[in-house]
């Protein structure tokens, strides 16, 4: 009987399947056809020519309904099949996951240089070091910052980048005009970013939603137009070169005999530098988590969240809603300018490219990727996001097999997006969308998503 | 315990609010005293929740004033002058006087110290019960965190100040009966429990004058006799005088002292519970007629 029954049910799926992928060919077709089908070449004489690429697209299309074939064929009866209740052992592994997936992360970021030296070398871990591990950790200390205003406080800012190139340029500007060191510029790049993190917040505070996030969007443009404008004082386009880099308490990290290798008895290598310039950025995105954490047991924190679930309910209970907000974006806008001043001493360059719309997105995707308000899985997503863009790079074997002008960086936007849509199907909420509460009675409960406000600014 | 109590801590005299050509409130004038419940009812749209909204710094009243007293009532002699002056409150022999229309809606709650409560109720679903009743002390706990600087950098200092605030969290947790339920997100409590935690939490800003808009509404007749012993017990033990708006004449009629009747924005009876009921405009206005009719109507429908 059995068998009876399942039969023509497959029939009925099997011819079901091929209508539905070659519909899905018909619509890779259409949609393709203009991106993928024609191509403008110059030829000899300058001009340009119609170029059919065909096969291509045949290519693409053959693999889009085969992709939906396979797809309808087996993914959806094994999701079907497979027990929608989390099992004993499934949820036992989260917990244990939870446990011990913080300490290990830290254990594992602290010695990650130690590794690298290991396994590449000291030519190799260079680029292991400043390439992934700085890179990363300056966006995981972004993520955190704005974190505390997206997240935490539940206010859009669009233009979060401002605030980082505030602290880039400020750290730039006095350290080249006035020769002060990077450890006394480092709290007052942070302290005029805050500054300008009051200053945005002043005129928007009666915004809410959309509103905020377009004149945040705005202050973002307004602070990079500037400095492409105000050349007397920028430099415009050309940026600033030549900015003193930090040293080791004193120490320059040169070849020089009062450099850092000479005074250590060391061989002289870039790599100290490195090193060194990894830890500062851990220390400082440590800081910022580890203050992310004590104000959110504080009762400002607790503020920022109650604004975030109920602005009126706020105010009725006496809480100043304009300080609170002003707050949060100071302490923001502070660590966004940490991480900017961090970055120009350690570029030793930097101009108006470097905080343009797309790091703003980048940020802020990285905050809405990993779980508004949750610091691990905003780290998560900064080491996948950035980690996964920088992987391209090392992807150079493809070459082999798609042809020697195959370009990996070039399919970067292409991954970020691929990424972006498959969490936002999986987990719409981020990847850690449950909320841990910041004061415990009894016994300490996680928050489910559904319950929790996203903020309307 | 009268209608025109001696010893009033909120005097309302003259409150108009137009919006645009209409008028929600119009020239209201009464006074709750201190210690009792004073009930706000009348037939829907009639102007009470603007009238709550005006108290509580909402909205900005286009006329009136309405003065909040705190302690020893012999600072009630700076009313005028303090008026006159253009100021928003003062401090006199052991008292204190509030112009409410003067002041924006958190000092209201700040320093004036009236608490409200909302008609939809409006908890922070996403937060504990528990975290709910902290929220509530944000003012003291802030002043004991060194706005922050102190409880970021000297956090035993701050331990102290929080633990008399997780008292009274456990004490108000505790009247509620939600004790075991402190850990749940407040978004996940049943309806009547999301009512009396919203009270407990408005307690816990140490209010003087508490304003409940429609405490009763959607509860059962179980929940309504809690709620009632729940006021009763705040106006006992605490120094705090209740305000309410409530639709439900049996919660009105049996906890308050005092009730005032809106129609139209207009006030149309003030008194006891027992005057106000055989009141013929408050019928007539329960009803929908005209004055002059309703012993016809109540015959008919055989009151």
């Amino acid at each position: 009987m059995a068998a009876d029954t399942s039969g023509p049910e497959k029939r009925i799926d099997i011819a079901r399947a091929v209508k539905d992928a070659a519909l899905a060919g018909l619509l890779a077709f259409g949609l393709f056809l203009p991106l993928i089908g024609f191509q403008t070449v110059q030829n000899m004489r300058n001009e340009l020519e119609l170029d059919t690429r065909l096969s291509l697209l045949l290519v693409v299309v053959a693999i889009v309904a085969a992709g939906r074939l396979l797809y309808t064929l087996f993914l959806v009866p094994w999701r079907a099949r497979r027990p929608h209740l989390p099992s004993a052992r499934a949820s036992a592994l989260a917990a244990a996951f939870a446990k011990w997936f913080t300490p290990f992360a830290l254990g594992f970021v602290v010695v990650y240089p130690l590794l690298s030296l290991l396994i590449a070398g000291r030519g190799g871990a260079v680029k292991w070091i400043d390439n992934f591990g700085i890179q990363i950790l300056i966006y995981v200390m972004l993520g955190w910052g704005l974190n505390i205003v997206v997240g935490l406080a539940g206010l859009l800012d669009l233009g979060y980048v401002a605030f980082y190139a505030v602290g880039a340029y400020s750290y730039a500007l006095l350290a080249k005009t006035f020769g002060f060191s990077f450890w006394l510029l480092l709290p007052l790049a942070g302290m005029l970013a805050a500054f300008w993190g009051i200053l945005l917040g002043f005129p928007v505070l009666r915004l809410r939603g959309d509103y905020l996030a377009i004149v945040t969007l705005a202050f973002g443009e307004i602070i990079r137009l500037i400095l492409i404008n105000w050349v007397p004082v920028t430099n415009g386009y050309a940026g600033i070169t030549g900015i003193p880099r930090p040293t080791f308490f004193g120490i320059p990290f040169n070849a020089t005999d009062e450099g850092f290798a000479a005074v250590f008895g060391l061989e002289f290598s870039p790599i100290y530098r490195v090193i060194f310039l990894y830890y500062l950025i851990l220390a400082l995105a440590l800081l910022t988590a580890y203050v992310t954490v004590r104000l959110r047991r504080l009762p400002v924190g607790r503020a920022w969240e109650a604004l975030r679930e109920d602005e009126i309910a706020c105010r009725a209970l006496g809480i100043n809603t304009t300080n609170t907000k002003l707050t949060a974006f100071a302490m923001g806008g502070m660590f966004a300018g940490f991480a900017g001043s961090f970055f120009a001493a350690r570029q030793g360059f930097i101009s108006p490219e470097s905080f343009t719309f797309l790091e703003s997105a980048t940020i802020l995707s990285i905050v809405v990727l990993g779980g508004m308000g949750s610091q691990i899985g905003v780290a998560i997503a900064a080491v996948a996001m950035i980690g996964g863009t920088e992987i391209t790079r090392e992807l150079d074997f493809l070459k082999t097999l798609f042809g020697s002008d195959f370009d990996p960086t070039q399919y970067r936007m292409l991954l970020f997006g691929f990424a972006m849509v498959l969490i936002m199907i999986w987990k719409p909420r981020g990847l850690i969308a449950t909320r841990q509460p910041s004061a415990v009675f009894r016994e300490a409960r996680i928050i489910s998503a559904d319950l929790v406000k996203e903020g309307r600014g | 315990m009268t209608a025109a109590g001696a010893d009033p801590v909120l005097r309302v005299e003259h409150l108009t609010m137009r919006f645009g050509g209409l008028v929600a409130i119009g020239d209201l004038s009464f006074t709750a005293a201190r210690g009792d419940i004073t009930a706000l009812i009348g037939p829907n749209g009639a102007g009470k929740t603007t009238v709550f909204n005006c108290i509580t710094g909402f909205y900005k009243p286009t006329e009136g004033r309405m003065a909040l007293h705190h302690g020893d009532p012999a600072v009630w002699e700076e009313l005028e002058p303090m008026t006159d002056r253009g100021a928003r409150s003062v401090r006199r022999h052991g008292g204190a006087l509030f112009l409410l229309e003067r002041m924006p809606d958190y000092l209201v709650t700040q320093q004036a110290r009236v608490a409200r409560t909302f008609q939809n109720i409006r908890l922070f679903p996403g937060m504990t019960v528990f975290e709910n009743l902290l929220v509530a002390q944000h003012n003291p706990l802030m002043i004991a965190s060194g706005f922050t600087f102190l409880g970021v950098f000297w956090p035993r200092a701050y331990g102290r100040a929080e633990k008399s605030a997780v008292e009274k969290a456990r004490m108000w947790l505790d009247k509620i009966g939600l004790i075991e339920r402190a850990d749940d997100p407040a978004g996940d409590l049943p309806y009547g429990a999301q009512r009396r935690l919203e009270i407990a939490r408005a307690m816990c800003t140490d209010p003087v004058l508490l304003c409940l808009d429609e405490p009763a509404a959607g509860l059962n007749p179980k929940e309504s006799t809690e709620l009632n012993a729940l006021l009763r017990s705040i106006r006992a033990e605490h120094a705090t005088s209740i305000l309410l708006i409530e639709h439900d004449m049996t919660v009105v009629m049996e906890i308050s002292d005092h009730v005032i009747v809106l129609d139209y924005g207009v006030k149309i009876a003030d008194g006891t519970p027992d005057q106000v009921r055989n009141d013929a405009r408050v019928i007539g206005a329960y009803l929908g007629v005209a004055d002059e009719e309703v012993a016809r109507v109540e015959a008919e429908v055989g009151l």
